[in-house]
Order: C-alpha cells, then sequence, then structure tokens
C-alpha cells in the first residue's frame, strides 16, 4: 500500500527532476556554440521599443552584433516610456527609443550619456477608406483638426510610448485636448491599436513599419504622410555608468558603436527591401537633429 | 518564420516552456503540499486564517506577482546580487509564487474532504503518526494529482507576470505564452494560433500523463 503511494510520489518527481536537470544544463550549451570574443561581462540589458521588435529590425541587427563581439543582447521591448524609465532606475544598460523630448530629460537628469541619432522612419496617419473627417491629403494638425471638429473615431496608443508622446504633442500643437467617447485609448502596442482602430474604422497615427507588417491585416489607408512633423528619430543612448555601478559599459559602448558603424547602418538601411519592396528605416548615422531642422 | 513547423527556434521556446513551468510546478508540489496536509491534519491557534490566506493566494493575481517579483530582483532591488533578472530561474520564482498557494490550497481539500474518522480510526487501530498521515495522503492521492494538474496548468498559461521578469528574450526567456504576445503585435496571427496550438498540445500532453497516472492509482 505504501509502496503506491511511493512510487506514486517518485514517479512524479522523476518526470519533474527530467525538466529540471535538462533547464540547468541548457545555458552552458548555448555558450558553447559561440567562439567569437569573449567579453569580460557579456550580457547587454537593450531597453528599446515595441516597434523595433515587431518590425523584425532586431532580429537582424542583434544576432550580426553578437557573432561579432561575443555580447550576448537581452531585448527588453517595452514602450519607450518604460524603456525611459529602466535607464533612470539603472534597470539597463543601453537604451534605442524614440522620443526625443524625453529623452533629452533622461540625459539632463544624468541617467544616461552619449545621446546619438542612429535611423529614422516616418509616422504616417491612417484611416478607414471612406475617409469621413475628409482629411485625406492634409496637414497632420489641419487633419486632427477635422478628426476633432467631427467627432471621427480616434484610436490613440495611450501607453505612454514614443508614438503616444508623439501624438500628444501633435494634439498640443493643434489646441486640442481630445477627450469624448471619440477619443479611445488602448494601451496596447502599435500593432494591437491598428487592430483596434481598423474594427472600429477610426483613425490613429502609426510608425509606418508597423503599419506595413500589419496591413495584411487590416484595411486602414494612409492618409496623411510626409509632413516633417511625422518624421519619427531612433536615438541610442547608454545608461550613466558614473550613476549607476552595475551598469555594463563596455557592453552599452559596444552595441551603441556598432549601430553607428558602418556595418549596422548598412543593415539597417537595407532592412526591409526584401519584404516589403521598401526600406522601413533611413539610417542617419553621424547627423544630429539640426539635419531635420528640429 | 513561414514554416513554423520546421523552425527550431519554436521548438527551444516550447522546450523552455516545459522546462520552466515543469520546475515552477515541482517547487510549489515541494512547498505546497506539505503546508497542504499540515493545515488539514494539525490543529492550532489561527489556522483558519493560514488557511484564508492560502485560499487567497489561489486567486492571486499573476501580474501582481509579476512587478513584486521584478521589483525585488531588478539590479538595484533587494535581490539584485543574484543577477537573475530576466533569466528562467526568475520566470521559474514567478510562477512557483503564482503555483504553490493552488496546489497548497488543493492539497488542503483533498485532505480535508476524507472522513475525518478514518484517521482517529487508523491511529486507534495503532498506527503511528507517521503511518496514519501516509495512508490519509494515499486516500487523497486523486486530488493531490488534481491540485499539481491545477498548479501546472495555472502557470503554464500564465503570460503576464513571465513577460515582466523574464522579458520575453530570443532563445533565452521566450516561452510559448509570451510568444504569441509578441506575434500578435506583429501582427502575424497565423504563427500566434500556431503557438497557441503547441501551447495546447503541450498542456494537454502534461495534464493527460497525469490522469493516467491517477487513474492508474486510483485502481
Amino acid at each position: 500500500m505504501r509502496n503506491k503511494v511511493l512510487k506514486l510520489i517518485g514517479s512524479m518527481v522523476i518526470i519533474l527532476m527530467v525538466f529540471g536537470l535538462t533547464a540547468c544544463q541548457k545555458a552552458p550549451k548555448q555558450q558553447a556554440a559561440q567562439n567569437p570574443p569573449k567579453p569580460a561581462r557579456p550580457e547587454v540589458i537593450l531597453a528599446t521599443t515595441t516597434s523595433t521588435q515587431d518590425s523584425g529590425l532586431l532580429d537582424v541587427i542583434v544576432p550580426a552584433f553578437e557573432k561579432k563581439t561575443g555580447y550576448k543582447i537581452k531585448t527588453i521591448s517595452v514602450g519607450t516610456g518604460q524603456a525611459l524609465a529602466m535607464g533612470e532606475k539603472g534597470e539597463a544598460d543601453v537604451l534605442l527609443v524614440h522620443a526625443p523630448d524625453a529623452e533629452k530629460k533622461v540625459v539632463a537628469g544624468g541617467a544616461a550619456i552619449n545621446r546619438r541619432m542612429v535611423m529614422h522612419n516616418d509616422f504616417v496617419l491612417v484611416g478607414p477608406s471612406e475617409d469621413p473627417a475628409k482629411i485625406k491629403g492634409k496637414s497632420v494638425i489641419d487633419s486632427l483638426k477635422a478628426i476633432n471638429s467631427v467627432k471621427a473615431v480616434f484610436v490613440s496608443r495611450g501607453d505612454d510610448s514614443g508614438t503616444h508622446k508623439l501624438e500628444q504633442k501633435l494634439w498640443q500643437t493643434a489646441g486640442i485636448k481630445p477627450q469624448g467617447t471619440w477619443y479611445q485609448e488602448a494601451g496596447a502596442g502599435m500593432g494591437q491599436t491598428l487592430k483596434i482602430a481598423d474594427e472600429k474604422k477610426g483613425y490613429t497615427i502609426s510608425d509606418r513599419a508597423t503599419y506595413l507588417a500589419q496591413q495584411k491585416n487590416i484595411a486602414l489607408q494612409v492618409l496623411v504622410e510626409g509632413d516633417a512633423k511625422l518624421l519619427n528619430i531612433y536615438h541610442v543612448m547608454e545608461v550613466n555608468p558614473d550613476k549607476f555601478a552595475k551598469v555594463n559599459k563596455e557592453g552599452a559602448k559596444a552595441f551603441a558603436d556598432y549601430l553607428l558603424s558602418d556595418e549596422g547602418q548598412a543593415l539597417i538601411s537595407s532592412f526591409g527591401k526584401d519584404k516589403y519592396g521598401q526600406a522601413l528605416f533611413t539610417a542617419d548615422g553621424g547627423k544630429t537633429e539640426k539635419d531635420f531642422g528640429l | 518564420m513561414d514554416n513554423i513547423w520546421q523552425d527550431p527556434d519554436i521548438l527551444a521556446v516550447t522546450l523552455l516552456t516545459v522546462q520552466v513551468s515543469g520546475v515552477a510546478t515541482l517547487i510549489s508540489i515541494i512547498l505546497g503540499v506539505p503546508l497542504g496536509l499540515w493545515l488539514a491534519l494539525s490543529d492550532f491557534f489561527g489556522k483558519k486564517f493560514i488557511v484564508s490566506v492560502v485560499n487567497f493566494g489561489m486567486g492571486l493575481p499573476p501580474v501582481v506577482v509579476g512587478l513584486v517579483v521584478s521589483l525585488m530582483l531588478w539590479r538595484y532591488g533587494p535581490l539584485g546580487m543574484l543577477g537573475i533578472m530576466y533569466t528562467p530561474w526568475a520566470m521559474i520564482i514567478a510562477q512557483a509564487v503564482i503555483a504553490s498557494p493552488i496546489v497548497a490550497g488543493l492539497s488542503f481539500a483533498a485532505i480535508s474532504s476524507l472522513n475525518p474518522n478514518l484517521r482517529l480510526q487508523l491511529i486507534s487501530l495503532g498506527a503511528s503518526r507517521r503511518q496514519a498521515n501516509l495512508i490519509l495522503i494515499r486516500e487523497a492521492r486523486l486530488g493531490l494529482l488534481a491540485a499539481v494538474m491545477a498548479g501546472f496548468g495555472g502557470v503554464v498559461s500564465e503570460v503576464g507576470a513571465s513577460m515582466m521578469v523574464g522579458g520575453n528574450i530570443k532563445g533565452q526567456t521566450r516561452v510559448l505564452t509570451t510568444a504569441t504576445v509578441m506575434e500578435v503585435g506583429k501582427g502575424n496571427y497565423d504563427t500566434a494560433l500556431a503557438l497557441s496550438f503547441i501551447l495546447l498540445l503541450v498542456a494537454y500532453s502534461i495534464v493527460a500523463a497525469l490522469t493516467y497516472l491517477q487513474n492508474r492509482t486510483a485502481k
């Protein structure tokens, strides 16, 4: 009788131990597969926005960087707001984000250093093909005013991401405080927000890369594009090692330098050509915001 | 990820899912089953309070667990020196915290639902305390296995905490649930659906194996 109990408990433990042991063995196996240089502290935490991951750009850049340098990038893909917050707490080593005003504050606060422009793409204002607010071809600000005046559905990211911050700035510029049932805050990533806007036949602002990636699932059309206010500029910043001693300073610098190297910039400017017939990002290494008149 | 079935990444993600949730379940068994037994078999002041806490813990929201475990494990958090944030171990800890009360609560219920006279009878027949407990465990084995299944089911399908403490890092902490959320974000609904199907398959296989064990021991 007792034998059976023991057998039962024993077999359960064995099943789970097998999982456990294989879990423990996993890490060294992965390391052995690598042969390039071995940095003293190989793990680098990159806090970035969802758009770099959802567009697939990081799937191209990170493996190339890891192979070349032996660093291991841990990509934490969150909204720009959260990525910057991680930098401010010293919980990340390097930041790749797109919210210039918020970035400057983080640098001014001393949490991040060496802010450098990496690339840009652009935002597009998308909406249903019926275009109830008749915004097609207008400027962004006029479009927002038109959407507000007819109270057409507008879906906002509402998640403190770079895109959300830009959208709020645009409303501010238009002199509108968006509120009411027509203005809906999704609290979601770009892909999800586009889907919500599509279902509700509403307008939204999206980065072009995510829109192109989602295009197969949605009927939304690009209605406004090419406005200088819609530039989406990405900067890389290293978290300040003087302020946070635990930061992987060498790794962060190596990754930031790689993004701006000829090799990194070439990867960026060719990314997306094979899949979408157009590059999703324009490489901007060495440029500053002055080059865009900002 | 055009042909998901031939993608070696998917196999790695699936394997990691089973490993993380398996180890977390194992930890929750080690912690939860004895706690449940102890609560069911002993009587002391404040027992009702502890039972209510365990029962409350069964419904612990995973996102809260994820947030608290993150705060603890961050570099500059109280356990930052362990350096396990954004590793499978962080996910195991979070999942074990979620599963342990489930296993403890259901173990408690399984033992408690036995006829209380059984224990008295066993002791009156001359069984030692330990012998009596073992027999009670045996009698409650169906319920105990159900507790293990519920614990495993709870953690393998969990996404919020795994995302927060694991970070969904490719090749390191990406599990089926977080990969599914990411693919939805990318708009790859077909891949997301395929991942969901694999998740269901994994969850079912484990539960089916445990059910087989349950039936066999039920006799």
